[in-house]
């Protein structure tokens, strides 16, 4: 009886770290934003249950226009990540051999390694007005006066591929590399073009693996911050800028609670719809990247 | 597939330039001896990382208080952070791995859950519990309880959520490995179970918990969401740059960039030596 009850004790004391972690750290801020959200200030002081908050967010067009283009922006570069990532992907799994495609593969994960920060810094010194390609091409003579490149949307999806890119890379060339080269060549055999073999054989055999790269990429880009409003400037207009802005600007937390749960949402929508067309499980999902 | 066509290898070749183009800008233009960090270029000079200002009218990065406390914070942050991962992490992952209970898929599928979140979702969420708790405790208590405000302790909070998650997945992929009957072959010839588990199971796991810890140091370090909601007047390092970046720096922060980048470097292959040890 003494045993039974030490190892009961034992286990409580081995699950305690995850639960206060779960509880006091996930699940009860979450229910707190959640009140939160529902909470509208009646008076100085006080607050009182309503919807105001969410309804404040439909009736400003400022909000939802954002809260659709983060939404828009998102989806488009995902796309636009997963075209440019594939060709690399590929090439990794299925062409390069040893030492090559250690070092390719290594090449790849470096830049991601280092801070969200100084890749935006990067890209800042490149396309602005006194940035390097500017000089550049002012040096060769195509242009005579300053080109500015930032602050507008072509530079914030640029630095948002460029940030999803390794997440993408990474699943894809694992799902690329179970690929049986025999079912290739007998694709090849049975007189398939190299676009039809890809279509019909390659493209359907990644999908566990392109499914889990754009929902990564998906969540990342969403969630971004620093990338739309360094190099997007006033115009990068980015939804979690809103939050923070109702946050700490203006202190405004009942509403920056509802965007907040706004975000959650459609983050979790568009993973779980991802999950849903595709047949697969978060889970497996998230061991692929 | 296995030829590949010129226009693919030109694609890739094009592709890696684009991939360390924005880091080989940032690194080269710390070594300029100019006032702004941008072309044309004005001759090398180390004053961006040791200079006192004279040259310049602004010290470099080593001989900034901005700086150095940044990088300072950003360590009393990491290290916690990473210590913590470790120890709860190892604790989860036995959890997962060797305990049975009703409810445990559940707890799996919880701890994966802060991945999903946006960690700007997870610093506000934290923000306003803990603001909620010290609200209540101060007034029961009828003291000030700093640190449940913005501030470092509720950064380290912060970054902890989702990279628990992270460590908690790295030590239970190796713990799966572990061979039981090592474990039962020490009990029969008579070990304790403390010394079971010095001798024979951590060491097992060393690979991971090393690998975890750096892996925890590194994403603490670069984490900007979560703590630019958690910060208080004490700024991580991350949370300087961009400050920086918003209001046009001097080429120090291409310094700080480049030590960072030679600082992740040297992480990054330790994790990579581990790595392929634990294979």
């Amino acid at each position: 009886m003494m045993t039974k009850q030490a190892s009961r004790l034992t286990f409580f004391l081995l699950v305690a770290p995850a639960i206060l972690w779960l509880g006091l750290l996930i699940v009860l801020p979450h229910v707190e934003i959640l009140v939160l959200s529902f909470s509208e200030r009646v008076a100085p002081r006080v607050y009182a249950f309503g919807f105001g908050n969410y309804l404040e967010f439909f009736t400003e067009p400022l909000y939802w226009r954002t809260f659709a283009r983060t939404a828009f922006m998102s989806i488009l570069v995902t796309a636009l990540t997963l075209v440019l990532a594939f060709p690399i992907a590929l090439y990794i799994a299925r062409v390069a051999q040893g030492r090559v495609k250690a070092m390719l593969l290594l090449l790849c994960l470096l830049p991601f390694w280092v801070s969200e920060l100084v890749r935006t810094l990067g890209w800042m010194m490149l396309l602005r007005e006194t940035g390097v390609i500017s000089y550049v091409l002012r040096a060769v003579g195509l242009a005579d006066q300053p080109v500015e490149l930032l602050y507008n949307d072509g530079a914030v999806i640029l630095g948002l591929v460029y940030g999803g890119l390794l997440f993408m890379i990474v699943p894809l060339a694992n799902a690329l590399e179970s690929l049986d080269q025999s079912v290739v060549e007998a694709g090849f055999d049975l007189g398939g073009s190299r676009w039809t073999v890809l279509r019909r054989i390659v493209i359907p055999h990644a999908m566990p693996g392109i499914v889990a790269g754009s929902i990564i990429v998906f969540m990342l880009t969403v969630g971004n911050f620093a990338t739309p409003v360094l190099l997007g400037g006033k115009n990068g207009l980015w939804f979690t800028e809103q939050i923070y802005a109702q946050f700490i600007t203006r202190f405004n937390w009942p509403q920056g609670a509802a965007f907040g749960m706004l975000l959650l949402l459609l983050s979790s929508a568009i993973v779980w719809l991802g999950l849903r067309l595709t047949g697969q499980s978060l889970g497996t999902t998230l061991k692929q990247a | 597939m296995n030829r590949p066509t010129i226009a693919w290898k030109l694609y890739i070749a094009a592709f890696y330039v684009f991939l360390f183009a924005p880091l080989l800008i940032v690194a080269i233009f710390a070594f300029n001896a100019s006032p702004f960090p941008s072309p044309p270029w004005r001759g090398f000079t180390l004053e961006w990382f040791f200079g006192t200002g004279a040259v310049f009218g602004k010290p470099g990065v080593l001989a900034d208080p901005i700086w150095l406390d940044s990088i300072g914070n950003s360590f009393k942050v990491a290290v916690p952070v990473a210590v913590l991962a470790v120890l709860l992490g190892t604790v989860n992952a036995w959890v997962l791995e060797r305990a049975e209970f009703r409810g445990k898929t559940f707890l799996a599928m919880m701890m994966l859950w802060p991945l999903v979140i946006p960690g700007v979702v997870l610093g506000i969420s934290i923000l306003a519990f803990f603001s909620r708790l010290a609200n209540g405790l101060e007034e029961w208590l009828q003291t000030d309880l700093d640190f449940l405000r913005p501030g470092l302790t509720l950064v380290i909070l912060g970054q902890l959520s989702f990279i628990l998650t992270i460590s908690t997945l790295i030590i239970a992929a190796r713990l799966r490995k572990f061979d039981r009957s090592l474990e039962e072959a020490a009990f029969d010839l008579g070990a304790s179970r403390t010394r079971v588990l010095r001798t024979v199971t951590l060491p097992f796991l060393s690979p991971a918990l090393i690998g975890a810890g750096l892996v925890a140091l590194l994403m603490s370090f670069e984490n900007f969401n979560t703590t630019l909601m958690l910060v208080g007047s004490d700024a991580p390092l991350p949370i300087t740059m961009y400050g920086q970046m918003r209001e046009g720096a001097t080429p120090a922060i291409n310094a700080v960039s480049l030590l960072l980048m030679l600082g992740v470097g040297g992480i990054a292959s330790v994790f990579a030596l581990t790595s392929k040890a634990e294979r």
